[in-house]
């Protein structure tokens, strides 16, 4: 398990490392001189070259590289051309929002999906499992822009129950998780309902297998064959997709960001790149590329911890 | 009163009826075999006495076990009896464990959830279980997974699961069918000593009467859902009444009357033939580890011959026939087909292999089943350069299908409105269609009934003797083999051990290897005598 580990966290460096490079260069490709952006086409050239210096633009490509990489591991992402301020600043304050409302949506997420998915496999054919199938068919098919101002409609301004939109800050923790709660669970709405799906039929291909048959030859009921054997084997999968949502809810909340006005990674890289603020853009790429990889181990991680066969391989 | 007794049994799962008036009886200490061929209803006369039987099932009779009608008793009772009263041993030892959990845990988990002892108590019972079916500590700690098993021993681990609690009755549903012949004789001597040991009871299920023959005290024999014949296993063998078990037990043992004498030209020459595998890296820089599945076999196939290859799992056959038919390269040495030489590093071309065409083991898996049965049979036909179309390819199609005694008409049908046997007929038409002069048959008739078997070692007799076919006999059923084959060669490990005429070798085998797979093979004609 150990050497899995070790192995595993090598392919994690390696990847970044190949992100890294992927994104320094495509963002060179683009054609424009961000020094000639950030000061206008009036600007002189004897200004332009002196900012050219001062960004360090006049050395080589792998010198830049090696300048902009060091600076991430540093924490430096360099500074914003629009706004003139570090672009970690600007991160830190944006992170503390979509880093809560990812995680926030997928405990919600899995929190609906798993039991209802269980539910739906162990009485495969009632109607709790056609209510189930409907309801997630209904939930995958829904838009979740017209869900979101639904509920801002009815809870937010019917009811007053939420608050409709923007963020107090982490000063108060309380009202903080109370203003992501409904942008939450519209966002967790839909992924609740694939992974209920996913976690049903893997449920169901575990169920017919062999071991269980064993498992209740034993003398387990049918639901403790199902605790006890079929869960842990029906994970792999469902695993799978609990990463790949986490991933897709840290970048890709723009819309419900933009309806609920909370300041997220999601709106920052919208504006970024309608600004051609091409530093901010490569940063915070960077940034979702590294929080993706790392998901990635950490699922990769987690496989080997629930099936003992896939410690071996790596 | 035995210890299980079971009277007037009849099931019925949806509208069809599965079992009508079953009767039958097990004694403690005592062995009953329950034979038959697929569908003849036997496993799920076992699953009636736990009643593990699938959903929509309706079952009436009796079916005393220990004083208990088990038909009548409630969900929450049986499951107290199950594990604990009456064990379960099933056929598939590679899928009847769950992967994720230690042997250890599954083993203890039979004595936990009847909550016979504490944890500690029951990893201490599960161990000594697992010494008594034969995986001591040493090499089989309670931490293994499954998968770091082989197949013999998983199914130990599945029988100690089954005896941890030392039930009354022992349920083996085909407990050796998915086994090498010699770990099924370990096997069977396994739960012959535990039922003498604990002084169980034992139902039997199988499908080889060669099997159980020897263990069984009392036989059941089977077909569609009732008993033909039962008694004692030596007065069933003397005086068997009943037409079909004669016709069970002429199938078990049949040999066709082939005619075609062999020639002297060869058709297949392999030399010093060597293949390798590479196995994953074990350090990032050092040599790429391999593995020889195939070490330096040489052997000579002519033409209307029928040669036989037996071995255990994993002694390198397949990957042998893989390397003659062209879908993997070699390493070293040469195959000649037809005087045409393959030498390593090559793979054998596409203008060879329509010489040549394959039956495989699986009658179910080896077909689309989206296309219909003629363009399945016409399949080989990519191999030449002027596929015929048209007509012509309409009769090819009619002519191989009428040649192993299927209809025409059942070109235009789809694979599964036909049984096992008939899919096995219609994968040997789909070999002869390009008119091969060899045909590898690759376990082609392991997975059937054994009259079916009968039937279609009947058709491969008399094709061979009207077309002049060669054949590769690749199988562990050494039975089989004696039955088809002129020349037979035994492999182990990659190597042939041991080659010469078929009843030469049955009769005088002068490999020790040779000799233990025989010894381990179950003959009924020596029982018969």
């Amino acid at each position: 398990m150990l050497i899995f580990t070790l192995k595993r966290l090598l392919s994690l460096g390696l990847s970044l490392i190949a992100a890294s490079v992927a994104i320094f260069f495509v963002v060179e490709i683009i054609p424009g001189d961000p020094a000639r952006l950030m000061l206008g086409i009036n600007a002189t050239q004897d200004a332009v070259d002196a900012l050219r210096t001062q960004m360090g633009l006049d050395q080589g490509l792998l010198a830049r590289y090696w300048l902009w990489a060091s600076g991430l591991l540093q924490g430096d992402f360099g500074i914003s051309y629009t706004y003139r301020v570090p672009v970690s600043e600007m991160v830190q304050g944006r992170v503390w929002v979509s880093l809560p409302l990812a995680l926030y949506a997928l405990l919600l997420s899995t929190a609906i999906a798993f039991p209802i998915g269980i539910i739906a496999a162990a009485k495969r054919g009632s109607w709790a499992d056609w209510l189930v199938m409907g309801g997630t068919q209904l939930g995958v098919a829904i838009p979740n822009f017209w869900f979101a101002m639904l509920m801002v409609s009815i809870l937010a301004i019917k009811y007053g129950l939420f608050s409709a939109g923007g963020f107090p800050g982490w000063d108060d923790p309380l009202a903080a998780l109370k203003a992501l709660t409904l942008p939450a669970f519209v966002l967790a709405l839909p992924q609740a309902s694939i992974l209920a799906r996913v976690m049903r039929s893997s449920l169901l291909d575990t169920l017919s297998e062999d071991f269980m048959r064993t498992a209740r030859a034993k003398g387990r009921t049918a639901r403790g064959a199902m605790v006890h054997h079929a869960l842990r084997n029906a994970m792999i999968p469902v695993l799978t997709i609990i990463g790949l949502q986490f991933s897709f809810l840290l970048a890709g909340a723009i819309i419900i960001e933009k309806i609920f006005f909370l300041p997220g990674l999601g709106s920052m890289i919208f504006t970024a790149i309608t600004q051609r603020d091409l530093i901010v853009v490569e940063s915070v790429v960077m940034l979702l590329v590294f929080a993706v990889i790392l998901v990635t181990f950490l699922v990769d991680i987690t496989y080997a911890l629930v099936d003992p066969r896939l410690r071996r391989r790596a | 009163m035995s210890l299980l007794e079971i009277n007037g049994l009849k099931l019925g799962i949806g509208a069809a009826k599965i079992l009508h008036e079953v009767s039958l009886s097990v004694d403690a200490g005592q062995i009953t075999a329950v034979i038959g061929e697929s569908g003849s209803g036997k496993s799920m006369t076992a699953y009636c006495v736990n009643q593990l039987l699938p959903r929509g099932s309706r079952t009436k009779g009796d079916v005393q076990f220990n004083g208990h009608n088990m038909l009548v008793l409630d969900e929450p009772t049986l499951c107290q009896m199950r594990g604990r009263d009456i064990g379960m041993v099933f056929q598939e030892p590679m899928t009847a464990l769950n992967p994720v959990q230690t042997i250890g845990a599954q083993v203890a988990e039979t004595v936990l959830i009847h909550g016979a002892a504490s944890k500690p108590e029951a990893l201490k019972i599960a161990r000594e279980t697992l010494n008594r079916v034969g995986l001591p500590e040493a090499q089989f700690p309670l931490s293994r997974y499954p998968h770091e098993l082989s197949g013999g021993q998983r199914q130990r681990v599945v029988i100690a699961m089954a005896i941890a609690l030392r039930p009354k009755l022992l349920i083996a549903d085909e407990p050796t069918t998915a086994l090498d012949v010699t770990t099924q004789a370990q096997i069977m001597d396994l739960l012959k000593r535990l039922v003498q040991e604990d002084g169980m009871g034992l139902l039997l299920i199988s499908h080889d009467l060669g099997v159980v023959a020897d263990v069984a005290d009392h036989i059941v024999i089977m077909r569609k859902g009732e008993v033909v014949e039962q008694g004692a296993t030596a007065h069933i063998f003397k005086h068997m009444q009943h037409p079909y078990t004669k016709a069970l037990f002429e199938a078990s043992s049949h040999k066709p009357d082939r005619e075609a004498q062999p020639l002297d030209t060869p058709i297949l020459k392999v030399k010093k033939l060597i293949r390798d595998y590479t196995l994953p890296r074990k350090s990032l820089f050092g040599p790429v580890p391999k593995f020889r599945a195939v070490n330096g076999v040489s052997f000579t196939l002519n033409k209307g011959e029928s040669l036989g290859l037996v071995g255990e799992s994993g002694c390198g056959k397949s990957t042998l026939t893989r390397a003659i038919l062209g879908l993997e390269g070699i390493q070293g040495g040469s195959i000649s087909i037809n005087g045409v030489e393959v030498k390593a590093g090559h793979t054998v071309p596409r203008t060879l292999r329509r010489n040549m065409q394959v039956v495989f083991q699986d009658p179910y898996g080896s077909f689309n089943p989206r296309h219909k049965v003629a363009r399945l049979v016409s399949e080989p036909f990519h191999l030449l350069e002027n596929p015929p179309k048209g007509t012509t390819r309409k009769t090819a199609i009619s002519e191989a299908l009428t040649a192993v005694g299927m209809h025409a008409d059942d070109a235009d049908k789809y694979i599964h409105e036909f049984s096992g046997g008939q899919r096995q007929r219609i994968a040997i038409a789909r070999a002869l269609i390009i008119k091969p002069e060899l045909i590898i048959l690759d376990e082609a008739v392991s997975a059937l009934d054994v009259s079916i078997r009968a039937q279609i070692l009947d058709l491969l007799a008399e094709l061979s003797d009207k077309l002049g076919l060669s054949y590769l006999f690749i199988s562990h059923d050494l039975s089989v083999v004696r039955a088809i084959t002129d020349r037979v060669m035994v492999m182990k490990s990659g190597e042939i051990v041991e080659e010469g005429a078929t009843e030469a070798i049955f009769q005088t085998p002068q490999h020790t290897y040779t000799r233990a797979l025989l010894a381990a093979a179950p003959s009924l004609e020596d029982l018969m005598q």
